[in-house]
């Protein structure tokens, strides 16, 4: 039972509100927490931003896996590229992106459209650099072999250097998936009027603390349970590895 | 010149032609290092040739050049009177690390020439399945390189670049990395394959008696910068299975190891 630490936590939260080691007001009950969170799922507020905070995350990493998948790749074959992206990637690499957050705002509003430019801006360069730092990787003798197989110079990209680019590139975009959920969350924080986020400061504001306590539960749940599928998923197609 | 006769390996057209052959290598980081100077060879339609040099001669590097996978800087390099442009599927390659697709199954592996030649589904998986099986991996088709031994791996990776029906084979020290006696089987089913079915074949290795039981021929590199020092014919009856034992091959592996020696001692 390798979950078993979690549901020990979960059990000590329900027994310090219960004999009053702390106040309610600081930390609802976890069953309280659970039955805001059935109120919420029944009432249909956390589908709704659920499915807004979805789309958002998923349109956003989407974008940044394939333009910053091909872009490392590109970097790392063609030195002129590298030449001209590689010192703006290095420059923009340590920024924290949730700094960008009034710049997209700013730029495309509150709706939708900020929320996705943040995340695609923010996970491109962890998996540009996978990308990269996998296909750097590739073996000469493998794409030799696809060239005097009659593979063109442009498809030996597509043949061998993104599979041999895989294992690193999965790891970056684990990077990525979690980052996701980190700038969705705070710009919905900050500026929305839908998503998860929103309604968790919507809440806060509101002091219905067991609803907003529900929410952040959600959204962990959600980090949690993105990043299993995520693994399961790669597992199966890296199993060639071995 | 430009005439095609494709005679017994006797006459004067030749399949691979090198002319004054100098490759220098430029590290991204270090100095430039010349690796080759002015390398003259001719290799005949079906020849068997062994490029034979202490490591780091440059007779890799030879034969990186004929495959067209690095540009030929000064002298030329012609392939049935063509010079040579890029790689392509009339010069197969073997590789001592055999550089299978990790990601793809033995049949996808074999299968990869065919595709990029636009043959027929059925037509691909026909001929891989018999190229597979001459190589002796029926059963493990569908098996990933990383599942597989040293030897199998380079039984999979010969049937890949045999499945495409080059006219020469280039093979980089193709059996340096496997154990002695799995060597020694290569080795013979090598010669098996290539007495069934001629080719010409290009064998880079830094092993006497590999270049005097495989090659008919056998030309000896200086250490670096690589040259041709000697090239020696082996006249040997390579149909004889106890050829290793006759005092032929016993002189000839004595003959090219006092050309060999003293360049090995150069290179440490």
């Amino acid at each position: 039972m390798k979950y078993l630490p979690i549901l020990l936590c979960a059990l000590l939260w329900e027994a310090i509100v219960q004999f009053g080691l702390v106040s309610r007001d600081l930390l609802p009950s976890l069953s309280d927490v659970l039955s805001a969170t059935w109120k919420l799922a029944r009432e249909g507020d956390l589908w709704t931003n659920g499915a807004a905070s979805l789309y958002r995350g998923g349109a956003g990493l989407a974008l940044a896996i394939i333009v910053g998948a091909v872009l490392g790749i590109l970097m790392a074959w063609w030195r002129a590229v590298d030449a001209f992206v590689g010192p703006l990637v290095e420059a923009l690499y340590p920024m924290p992106k949730s700094a960008l957050i009034p710049v997209t705002v700013l730029w495309l509003g509150f709706g939708d459209g900020s929320k996705i430019l943040l995340i695609f801006l923010g996970c491109m360069l962890p998996v540009t650099l996978a990308a990269y730092n996998g296909a750097r990787s590739c073996e000469q003798a493998l794409v030799w072999s696809a060239r005097s197989l009659g593979a063109s110079r442009l498809r030996v990209l597509w043949d061998v250097v993104l599979p041999s680019a895989l294992p690193e590139l999965v790891n970056g975009v684990r990077t990525a998936l979690a980052l996701t959920f980190v700038l969705l969350v705070s710009s919905e924080l900050i500026v929305a009027r839908a998503g998860l986020g929103y309604l968790i400061g919507f809440l806060g504001e509101g002091g219905v603390y067991d609803a907003m306590f529900a929410v952040v539960l959600v959204v962990a749940f959600l980090g949690f349970f993105a990043d299993r599928l995520y693994q399961r998923a790669t597992r199966r197609v890296l199993a060639w590895r071995e | 010149m430009n005439k095609f006769i494709f005679d017994s390996g006797e006459g004067t057209v030749k399949q691979i032609v090198v002319d004054g052959v100098s490759h220098t290598y430029r590290p991204p980081r270090g100095r430039e290092v010349l690796a080759l100077e002015d390398v003259s060879l001719e290799i005949a339609p079906r020849e068997f040739v062994a490029l034979l040099g202490p490591s780091g001669c440059g007779k890799s590097t030879l034969l990186y050049l004929i495959g067209g996978f690095l540009p030929v800087e000064k002298g030329a390099i012609r392939i049935e009177g063509q010079p040579v442009a890029a790689p392509g599927p009339d010069r197969g390659i073997v590789f001592q690390h055999f550089a299978l697709f990790p990601w793809k199954t033995v049949r996808a592996n074999v299968r990869y020439g065919l595709e990029k030649m636009g043959l027929a589904r059925e037509e691909q998986e026909r001929r891989a399945q018999a190229q597979i099986e001459m190589v002796g991996l029926k059963g493990f088709e569908e098996s990933y390189p990383s599942q597989l031994s040293g030897g199998m791996k380079q039984r999979a990776a010969l049937a890949r670049t045999l499945a495409v029906d080059p006219r020469m084979l280039l093979m980089d020290e193709p059996f340096g990395a496997l154990d002695a006696q799995t060597r020694g089987l290569m080795q013979s089913e090598l010669l098996a394959i290539w007495q069934r079915r001629p080719t010409t074949v290009l064998f880079v290795t830094h092993d006497v008696q590999e270049a005097v039981l495989l090659a008919q021929r056998v030309v000896v590199m200086s250490a670096r910068p690589g040259r041709i020092k000697a090239t020696v014919e082996t006249r040997l009856d390579r149909s004889d299975p106890h050829i290793y034992r006759s005092p032929a091959f016993a002189e000839k592996v004595d003959e090219i190891w006092n050309l060999v020696r003293d360049e090995a001692i150069k290179s440490q």
